[in-house]
């Protein structure tokens, strides 16, 4: 994963809330077996007005997205973090976003920024003339008004972002940890460790 | 020293840590992964390409549902009949190779365990009591049901529990539903969630697990346990449970990946642990009157859009919230809804039954006791009912189910996703309704520019009757 320090640029003010995985990106985009090229599709239903925020000149390719409330929720598809980043989107900010997006965001090295409403309500007037700035070591977002807003930011998905960490390379560091687990598992939960292995026939009327 | 009390989730939570790490992250073990063609093969890519194996791979069961065309699968010698979609062909290839190839037990298209995920993991026993259950669908939080912690998962997930067997997650908060009292006749399971939906909102649960508590929920079955869990996500939860109890116990006892012998005895001790303690701490908690809730349906583009069907259509205005207000708007003219108007006016010309929210046995034969005797409307143009999986159709068409089906006009047909989500060949026509037992409302859920009004089964068969939004209890007593 390519590190993450700061994202800056146009940021689209998109602004609405409630924001589902379903309009990031359709369903029937999800039958890919690749996690490229999923740009085409994103917002689809709202693309389709000609006059739509993403497909204007001014904000088309832009690396920031300043959305509404539980920007993200709906299906766990990852599609939308893939769909996001073909269309050239570094970061979100919007005031909440849903648990399994943000984390599937974080996953693809894109930066979800969650800031107050009023805040959010500031850099969606300042998106649409200025560029904006976040800068993931200091934890902020700054614009060319001397706007300068603070986020909160997880401590080890920051050091990921910054790394470019690969988090399944983490884990399996921790193989002995993961080994301790289980044996004290066999013999606490015996039950769980059989899975399919166990065997049997038919099911109970 | 006495142990703080603890609530149901922190016992799941507790009991599943590898290693806690000095920020609160903790690396929480999966004993359950349930794997679909969607989200998997971007995942077995990404192993194939690091060299990466799968750790447990008894831990994982796979089985397609979300592409898979509903029609016949078998010609009439038996040969698998091709799927005409290429690219829906080739994710079904995908995952019929990967999982072979990565060691892991498939369940085929043609097998008669075949179903949706979230009906099959507990009908063969794999979802347990105190399990942690993990698959790429965010509806996994249906098998809370059966006391499990259930949550879906994005495709980068997928690949970090095939590879490690955990996932590095941060304890949710609690929250606790509460239900005093019981449910009146003809009201259900689905219509309590909704109707939970539509007091939390789809925010409501973010960054929670609800754990579902109070009589209401003891009384129920594990079907409907596992509807109201499914849409817990629409609440914005991860997850949602409910303690196992006897219920539970008698439900998982015997089936085919259920513990035998001394294991059986020994989780069954275990489980019966498994309760939030007397003095346990709740960071939200919301209570609601059974008796309050109305069969329930939604009229807008979001799962929290409900009412009771005895209900209006909501003037935007009425919301004090002005994003609300203008979400409201949207939605009406996306639904074609005028503010006052009678819900149970709304016509529908399409009946969907089926789901992981409501394609159990227990959700076919309440459609089946209302459509008894009964046939469609003339302007319902398409009804049909999808058993969530081959040993539900099996058990439906045992029961003569299929055939109160049919009679009545509308299609019986083959295990899965179906139209709750436009995937797969069924969907709802572009300005058409549609009275669906699935669980989201999106704009386009069920094919561009369908309107979707989710209800309970019971409540769907009543549509189908009357071809409109009806109170089924004007049809049965």
């Amino acid at each position: 994963m390519e590190p993450v320090r700061t994202v800056e640029g146009r940021a689209i003010p998109f602004g609405r809330k409630n924001i589902d995985t379903d309009v990031i990106i359709p369903a029937h985009w999800l039958k890919t077996i690749s996690r490229e090229g999923l740009g085409k599709g994103a917002f689809e239903t709202i693309r389709t007005d000609p006059d739509n925020i993403f497909d204007s000149a001014e904000f088309a390719g832009s690396p920031i997205l300043v959305a509404g409330d539980n920007f993200g929720c709906g299906s766990s598809r990852e599609h939308a973090a893939w769909a996001l980043l073909d269309l050239g989107i570094k970061a979100v900010i919007a005031p909440s976003f849903s648990d399994i997006f943000s984390g599937n965001a974080f996953k693809n090295g894109i930066l979800t920024v969650v800031l107050p409403q009023e805040q959010v309500d500031r850099l969606l007037e300042v998106a649409r003339t200025e560029p904006v700035t976040i800068d993931l070591e200091t934890q902020t977002v700054t614009t060319p008004f001397q706007d300068r807003f603070s986020f909160e930011i997880d401590p080890f998905r920051k050091h990921c972002l910054l790394e470019g960490l690969d988090e399944v390379g983490l884990t399996l560091a921790r193989d002995a940890q993961i080994a301790a687990y289980e044996a004290r598992a066999s013999t606490d939960m015996p039950w769980f460790a059989k899975g399919t292995a166990l065997k049997d026939t038919g099911i109970p009327a | 020293m006495a142990s703080k009390p603890t609530t149901l989730y922190e016992k799941i939570w507790n009991a599943h840590v590898v290693e806690r790490r000095d920020d609160g992250t903790c690396l929480i073990y999966i004993d359950r992964h349930l794997v679909h063609e969607v989200t998997s093969p971007q995942a077995f890519e990404a192993l194939r390409m690091s060299g990466r194996t799968v750790r447990r791979p008894e831990l994982t069961l796979a089985v397609p549902d979300h592409n898979l065309p509903t029609t016949a699968r078998l010609d009439a010698a038996g040969h698998r009949l091709p799927i005409a979609d290429k690219e829906s062909a080739q994710q079904l290839a995908a995952l019929e190779q990967n999982a072979p190839q990565f060691g892991i037990r498939y369940i085929g298209a043609t097998d008669r365990e075949q179903g949706i995920v979230h009906v099959v993991g507990p009908e063969q026993g794999f979802s347990l009591p105190g399990a942690t259950i993990v698959c790429g669908d965010s509806h996994t939080a249906c098998h809370g049901g059966v006391g499990a912690l259930a949550f879906g998962i994005g495709t980068s997930e997928v690949e970090h529990v095939l590879a490690t067997q955990t996932l590095l997650l941060k304890q949710s908060k609690a929250m606790e539903v509460k239900v005093t009292g019981a449910l009146g006749p003809g009201v259900t399971a689905k219509d309590l969630i909704l109707h939970i939906i539509g007091v939390i909102g789809t925010a409501g649960g973010t960054g929670h697990v609800i754990e579902f508590r109070g009589p209401a929920f003891e009384a129920m079955s594990i079907e409907s346990r596992l509807t109201v869990c499914n849409m817990a996500i629409e609440g914005g939860a991860r997850a949602g449970l409910i303690a196992p109890d006897e219920t539970t116990i008698s439900y998982i006892k015997g089936r085919p990946y259920a513990p035998k012998g001394a294991d059986w005895d020994k989780a069954v001790e275990w489980w019966r642990t498994l309760r939030t303690d007397a003095g346990a701490t709740f960071d939200k908690s919301v209570t609601i009157d059974a008796a309050t809730v109305e069969p329930t349906v939604t009229w807008g583009t979001s799962p929290e859009d409900t009412a009771p069907i005895g209900g209006t259509v909501p003037a935007p205005e009425s919301f004090a919230d002005p994003s609300k207000q203008e979400a409201a708007r949207a939605s009406l003219a996306y639904m074609g809804l005028e503010p006052g108007q009678k819900l149970s006016e709304v016509e529908v010309q399409n009946v969907f039954i089926g789901s992981c929210t409501n394609s159990r046995i227990e959700d076919l034969r309440a459609a089946a006791a209302v459509l008894k005797g009964r046939t469609k409307a003339a302007n319902v143009k398409w009804a049909i009912v999808v058993p969530g999986s081959g040993l539900v159709k099996a058990q439906a068409e045992a029961e003569g189910l299929d055939k109160v089906f049919i009679a009545a006009g509308l299609e019986w047909r083959e295990p899965g996703c179906s139209a709750c989500l436009g995937m797969n060949p069924d969907k709802v026509p572009a300005g058409e309704r549609c009275a669906s037992t699935s669980n989201r409302n999106f704009v386009g859920r069920q094919g561009p520019g369908s309107r979707t009004h989710l209800v309970s089964p019971a409540m769907a068969a009543a549509a189908a009757v009357t071809g409109r939004l009806t109170d089924v209890r004007e049809l049965v007593g």
